[in-house]
């Protein structure tokens, strides 16, 4: 009885597991995408048939583990002249065994070949194209458009309208990262040096979380990327709102939190569209106050969030390439009344 | 006085002797803000009126301290030195892992040369990095040309980089060392 309890609370445990990994937002065993879709199917498919396989090697193991001796049958000394139907009949199982072997091996190549066919032949029908570099540790998202004012660029965060393919450019800047939105699409990595590209699509609005997939140094697991999906006029909306230079400050606190940013140490990394600031080291800051996260999936979006890490970003993220920018309090409040003003 | 009792008061004693001799290393990770410190050390020439100027207390920290110049490696990589000095052999700026000093060779000059901005490109970085920051990166500068100890420079680099670490770049000689600046007269 006392036994039964930490079991129970196990199997609890592992249920709630379950469900997480079912409905969540990094979870390929819960499809988002055509291709998501399709691996998840045939990650089912293998479950279930080497489930079975197993099961059945576990069975037969058992049965001859157990089943008693036939005695008296088996005469000591010279056996095996009378040991020959036995023999055959062993034969025959034992090749019927290889064939059914040989056959699932086969079929499950075949469902794999076809599944990776099918995920990507995806390419020639993407509208949309997205680049993405990925730096230690962050990503840099540039919406790429024929006319070269249209396109912009984010930091960590990916818009895609909902039905449409949308073609991901991967490069690297310092070493090999990879990119994976589990609910989307499997990993493509990015190598530095060489031009990688995948395609996803979002059947169905949400977030999702994706994050880098090769270890890519000290902060590796605080690599991660918001992936929004969203209705197409939802989308075209977001994109225009993206594309404008950033909003002026308003109120007196906010301008001097820009005149800060533009004399500070901010002005060296980051890019603020509208603004004298143009450095590309950073992350563009030109719509900070809209994304859903900071640095790189580390914090929520909050002004409390944002205080924390510029005032000690080596404290939440250590070895980040942000360093501590020393500004003074008063410094600091105007800043952050600049940033969050930022929509 | 019985034989455990003894041995307890000598281990507690032996403890006590090893224990004072722990002093550990103050750092100071943060740095003072931006405007709150003071004026920076300027020292622009070895020519003074009056008496000498002694060095400036802060070069005892800084100087050949492993804690320091490493964090210097970090902020030289952070603060984006290397867009116009690479990795220490130079591109748009001048190499900084030889032997020539345009403005100095000592702690105090680079600490200067980085605060106060120099002519033909080189910024000032006045209020914009904090001063513990400008010295860790002074301090390792120093090392990209061997003139810290081997104990102190760091002994391996955080990403690819041709240059093997500071630790094996052999020492270059300070020559043409002009803390008053390039060609100027008298100031020698």
């Amino acid at each position: 009885m006392r036994a039964r309890a930490p079991m129970a609370l196990l199997c609890i445990g592992g249920l709630a597991g379950c469900e997480r990994v079912r409905h969540g937002v990094q979870s390929a065993l819960d499809p988002a995408g055509h291709q998501a879709g399709r691996i998840a199917d045939l990650w089912w498919l293998f479950l279930a048939v080497l489930a079975a396989v197993y099961a059945l090697v576990l069975i037969l193991l058992l049965v001859a583990a157990f089943r008693p001796r036939r005695r008296g049958r088996v005469p000591v000394g010279s056996a095996f002249p009378q040991e020959a139907p036995t023999e055959r009949r062993l034969t025959r199982v034992l090749v019927a065994w290889a064939v059914g072997t040989t056959a699932i091996i086969l079929t499950l190549t075949g469902f794999s070949y076809a599944v990776d066919r099918d995920i990507l032949s995806l390419g020639h029908r993407a509208e949309l194209t997205v680049e993405i570099t990925a730096k230690q540790w962050w990503w840099q998202v540039k919406y790429d458009d024929p006319v070269p004012n249209r396109s912009f660029e984010t930091a960590n965060e990916i818009r895609l309208p909902v039905g449409v393919p949308v073609r991901v450019i991967l490069k690297a800047q310092d070493v090999i990262h990879s990119f994976w939105v589990p609910n989307l699409h499997g990993k493509t990595d990015l190598i530095p040096g060489r031009v990688n590209e995948t395609v996803i699509v979002a059947n169905r609005e949400g977030r999702f979380r994706g994050q880098c997939a090769e270890f890519c140094g000290f902060q590796h697991a605080n690599m991660a990327l918001d992936v929004v999906a969203v209705p197409r006029a939802e989308f075209d909306a977001w994109r225009e709102s993206q594309l404008a230079p950033a909003v002026a400050p308003s109120d007196e606190q906010s301008q001097e939190g820009q005149r800060v940013f533009l004399t500070s140490a901010c002005v060296m990394c980051h890019t603020i569209r509208g603004t004298t600031a143009a450095s590309r080291v950073g992350p563009d800051l030109t719509h900070i106050a809209t994304r859903p996260s900071l640095a790189a999936g580390t914090l929520p979006y909050s002004k409390g969030n944002l205080a924390g890490w510029i005032a000690d970003p080596q404290r939440i993220k250590p070895g980040s390439q942000m360093p501590v920018t020393g500004l003074s309090a008063d410094q600091l409040q105007s800043v952050l009344a600049y940033l969050d003003g930022l929509k | 006085m019985s034989s455990p009792c003894r041995r307890a008061v000598s281990l507690l004693l032996f403890a006590a002797f090893a224990l004072a001799a722990c002093d550990r290393e103050d750092r100071e990770p943060r740095g003072a803000p931006v405007g709150e410190s003071g004026p920076g050390a300027t020292v622009q020439g070895t020519l003074y009126a009056g008496e000498p100027t002694p060095p400036d207390p802060r070069r005892q920290e800084y100087e050949g301290n492993a804690y320091h110049i490493s964090q210097g490696k970090q902020l030289y990589v952070w603060f984006n030195c290397g867009t116009c000095h690479a990795n220490g052999g130079g591109d748009i700026g001048p190499p900084l892992m030889d032997d020539v000093w345009i403005y100095g060779d000592s702690l105090e000059n680079i600490f200067a040369t980085i605060v106060q901005g120099r002519p033909n490109g080189m910024p000032s970085f006045r209020n914009k990095i904090p001063e513990t920051q400008i010295w860790e990166i002074a301090a390792y500068v120093r090392s990209m040309s061997g003139q810290t100890p081997t104990a102190a420079s760091p002994g391996r680099n955080d990403s690819l980089n041709a240059k093997p670490a500071e630790q094996r770049t052999p020492k270059a000689e300070p020559k043409n060392s002009n803390p008053g600046g390039p060609g100027v007269e008298g100031r020698q």
